[in-house]
């Protein structure tokens, strides 16, 4: 399979971006993160320097891998990270444009690879539950209800990649924290804090992210189908909370 | 190098009271104090993240690197299946005792019993602590916690969530470690790689790293050093880990003279998606859960493997595992059933993608469970698993059996420990993968997730305050030449990379071919005459590498074609040690199977007699002659037999 590839090119955070122009032939078994593999094995052996992008466990759970293809994060095959794309479902397509998440909290560092540490910051600002190591009572002292537990697990399978960010037009991290909050606050283990989701909120505010205007396509996006309903139970327990 | 007795600082008496026993013998740090210590973590998966949160809860100042953009990344992540407690939940008659027992029976009698007891008995305090954490569990309709049976375990002590239970046990760490960052008692630096540690006078006072977005090479110097940075199974170029995983810190301790053990206990996975083409950049497991309902089986002859599986009758099909271990027919532990698909591999009787010219595939069929519990009940049970098979491979496994082949999933080896979990370097500690300690010869599933959050949360946290409160506290504002000295030989590296004498070949192509080499003669079956020739092409290949090395860019701005040019050499390395190790273990054991030492129907022989130690290499000086320490291992409690899986 032979695609024209315009990849973007940034060298740093403070420079001007611009697309590249490359050509590749793939077989259609090939992964879409090989064939960027077998790319930069040409740009260095023709001595250019290899095109950035995150990676790492390409099996679609660490949330590393993150490019915009043809204009959606994570390319064609809905419910499936950047490094479970493969080659053969894009046959039929002969040109491919591969960007970075564009979003002012997700600063470029270099061509593809963005910095999401704001995620991280987040999570810092209460995205936990207050438990000291050592201090745990027996585990099944506190049952919970299946489809509680059920529901706390949906929301728990985020993997933080950031795609709802990229495909919202606010740049919202509304459904990654909701994600979260739901978690973590529909555990009985979790409904200590009371202030989680008004700190969490905040710290986005704090982050660059913007407000979430009910488009959905976060939803849309996420490879891992972390429903918006979440952001209903977040509000909720927001409104519980004041 | 000196010379120096190699102590394992395990606890007497009664196995029962060790752990206890030890733990009043160690020292403690006033809570008033320990804000005056500094420690490192390096890495910060399960063990890593765990033993980081866990001492900012104390009051230490911890510091803590990874590679990867975030926490939440590490490779602790991908674990699919559980881990397992002795909970005893199920009323299966399991207890810490059984646990123990099946651990260092699995491991093929090359664990230490103090540390796997205590793995066991930590077991339980894990779950409470991640149910504590909100880890959404599998439970059942009455609330309460499930179980299920994983990996050949006769009793149902698995805990998991779905097949996602590295993610969320990971997740749980990685909060914990959130929550202390927020309380500024943990400095936390993402997209930043450790290249060497610090020695002063003998003792890790710090590491050197390098920011992998500026370039910079920086000096941190602290108390006391933990590495929790993983395996090595990289080193294969194929395998389970993720691209990022790599062997370097733990490498470069090893050449300041952190004796490194059992290099070549290297677990191959049998259920594995095989290799479909030569671009593949990693290979995907399918977890073990599988085994539970699929049966496995290959073609009876050879003119049969070009067919479509459909087409080949029952009566033409070699259910080989029931028919070889007819009592746990398709449930035998890995190494047993890797070995047992390469067997009928290497026949000729292999199906799917030629690599090679060879095969390398067997099915795993699912016929007779979609019979017995519907297509909605495997559904249920494996859905998400099914989805991802049919995803890598465009085949639905409803209707055809899936293809598995053995990949390299986990290293047993790693640095060596004391009970303590401190290498032979003074204040250089190590936990989870990246130590040897508790899996022998061979890990049992489920078991991977336990090891690494038992470091992490309960032992590294007592032993490194132990070790605290023995150390005057570094000033750490002051600057030390020995700091110095070592950026500079860092820097020295990255030129060396960067400016190769006559660069032809891209890092990859280097690290494909080393993984070749090391598959064939330290793999799944390992023999003399091949691993004495792969020892001298690793040498050769190693010896072009640095001629040949092209890496473009330069080393101030975010590189990655450098960062992985690095982790190669250093692969390249350890690569060497695993041959010799395994050319010098004149047995075989778990994973490592010499054909030499194979029973006349076909099992690991073990030599008790000889090779009941745990091999642990010092540094010489030249990679090429590594010196070897044996800890002899002791048996009081379980007498080592012959595992029949028959």
């Amino acid at each position: 399979m032979i695609f024209t590839l315009h990849i973007w090119r940034q060298h740093d955070a403070n420079s001007q971006g611009n697309f590249e122009q490359h050509q590749i032939d793939v077989s259609e078994d090939t992964s879409f993160l090989e064939m960027l593999d077998a790319l930069n094995e040409q740009l260095i052996q023709t001595g250019q320097e290899a095109i950035a992008f995150d990676f790492d466990c390409r099996e679609g759970i660490c949330g590393s891998c993150n490019l915009v293809i043809n204009g959606t994060p994570h390319g064609k095959h809905r419910a499936t990270t950047t490094c479970q794309q493969y080659m053969r479902d894009y046959a039929g397509e002969n040109e491919l444009w591969i960007e970075p998440w564009r979003a002012t909290a997700f600063p470029i560092i270099k061509d593809l690879i963005v910095d999401r540490s704001a995620f991280d910051r987040i999570i810092q600002a209460g995205g936990y539950i207050e438990i000291r190591t050592g201090s745990a009572p027996e585990a099944n002292t506190m049952p919970v209800e299946k489809h509680i537990a059920d529901h706390a697990f949906d929301a728990a399978t985020c993997i933080g990649c950031g795609a709802c960010v990229a495909a919202c037009p606010n740049a919202s991290a509304t459904l990654f924290v909701a994600a979260k909050v739901s978690h973590l606050g529909s555990l009985p283990q979790g409904q200590m804090d009371h202030q989680r989701a008004r700190k969490m909120l905040l710290a986005m505010d704090e982050q660059g992210f913007g407000g979430c205007s009910n488009y959905r396509e976060c939803e849309r996006v996420c490879p891992k189908e972390i429903s918006v309903s979440n952001i209903t139970t977040m509000n909720k327990l927001l409104y519980q909370s004041s | 190098m000196s010379d120096f007795e190699l102590d394992s600082q395990t606890p007497k008496g009664s196995l029962e009271n060790r752990w206890k026993q030890h733990k009043f013998n160690l020292n403690i740090v006033n809570p008033a104090n320990r804000k005056k210590y500094n420690v490192i973590v390096v890495g910060t998966g399960l063990a890593g993240a765990a033993a980081a949160a866990s001492m900012g809860e104390m009051g230490y100042n911890v510091k803590t690197f990874c590679f990867q953009d975030s926490p939440r990344r590490a490779h602790s992540i991908a674990a699919q299946g559980g881990i397992n407690a002795a909970k005893n939940y199920q009323n299966d008659g399991d207890s810490v005792w059984r646990l123990f027992y099946d651990t260092i029976k699995g491991g093929d009698y090359r664990a230490r019993e103090s540390n796997v007891f205590r793995l066991a008995e930590l077991s339980t305090s894990i779950i409470d602590q991640a149910v504590a954490q909100g880890v959404p569990f599998a439970r059942e309709y009455s609330g309460y916690l499930a179980n299920r049976s994983f990996g050949g375990a006769q009793v149902s002590r698995t805990f998991y969530a779905r097949g996602q239970t590295g993610q969320q046990l990971l997740l749980g760490a990685y909060q914990a470690m959130s929550k202390q960052v927020d309380a500024g008692t943990v400095v936390h630096k993402s997209r930043c790689e450790m290249h060497d540690v610090i020695m002063i006078d003998g003792q890790a006072k710090g590491i050197v790293s390098r920011d992998l977005v500026t370039g910079e090479l920086e000096t941190h110097i602290a108390d006391c050093v933990v590495l929790c940075t993983g395996g090595y199974g990289n080193v294969f170029y194929l395998s389970t880990n993720a691209k990022g995983c790599n062997a370097s810190a733990a490498w470069r301790a090893h050449k300041h003279g952190a004796l490194f053990a059992n290099p070549c206990f290297t677990q191959i996975h049998p259920t594995c998606i095989p290799q479909q083409g030569e671009l593949q950049s990693k290979l995907t497991l399918m977890s073990e859960s599988l085994r539970n309902d699929g049966r496995i089986w290959a073609p009876k002859h050879q003119q049969d493997c070009e067919k479509r599986p459909e087409a080949i009758p029952e009566h033409d099909r070699d259910y080989f595992l029931e028919r070889m271990y007819p009592a746990f027919g398709n449930l035998v532990p890995r190494d047993i059933a890797s070995r047992a698909v390469k067997l009928i591999c290497d026949e000729g009787r292999g199906v799917g993608h030629a690599i090679d010219g060879k095969k390398l595939g067997v099915y795993l069929d699912f016929a007779k469970a979609i019979e017995k519990f519907g297509l909605d009940g495997v559904e249920e049970k494996y859905g998400n698993l099914f989805d991802m098979y049919q995803h890598i491979t465009a085949e639905n496994p409803y209707e055809t059996p899936m293809r598995i082949y053995p990949a390299v999933h986990y290293t047993m080896g790693g640095l060596w420990v004391d009970y303590n979990l401190m290498t032979s370097i003074d204040g250089l500690f190590a936990g989870g993968e990246a130590n040897f300690s508790d899996h022998g010869a061979n890990r049992l599933g489920a078991s991977a997730l336990m090891q690494g959050l038992a470091d992490g949360y309960f032992i590294l946290p007592t032993t490194v305050s132990n070790y605290l409160a023995q150390q005057t506290p570094i000033d750490i504002t002051k600057s030390y030449p020995e700091a110095q000295q070592t950026l500079q030989a860092c820097q020295a590296q990255l030129d060396r990379l960067l400016n190769a004498p006559d660069p032809q070949k891209t890092p990859d192509e280097f690290h494909r071919k080393l993984g070749q080499i090391l598959w064939n003669a330290c793999g799944m079956a390992r023999e003399k005459a091949i691993l004495e020739s792969a020892i001298s092409d690793i040498q050769a290949l190693r010896k072009q590498f640095w001629q040949q090395v092209k890496v473009t860019g330069s080393d101030k701005t975010l590189n990655q074609t450098l960062e992985r040019a690095g982790r190669i050499a250093d692969f390249f390395e350890l690569a060497e040690l695993m041959c010799i190790d395994a050319l010098t273990r004149e047995e075989s054991c778990g994973c490592h199977a010499r054909v030499e030492h194979i029973t006349d129907d076909g099992e690991a022989q073990r030599h008790d007699d000889e090779y009941a130690f745990v091999s642990a290499w010092q540094y010489s000086g030249n990679v090429s002659m590594p010196v070897l320490y044996k800890e002899e291992l002791h048996f009081e409690f379980v007498r080592p037999t012959t595992r029949n899986y028959k």
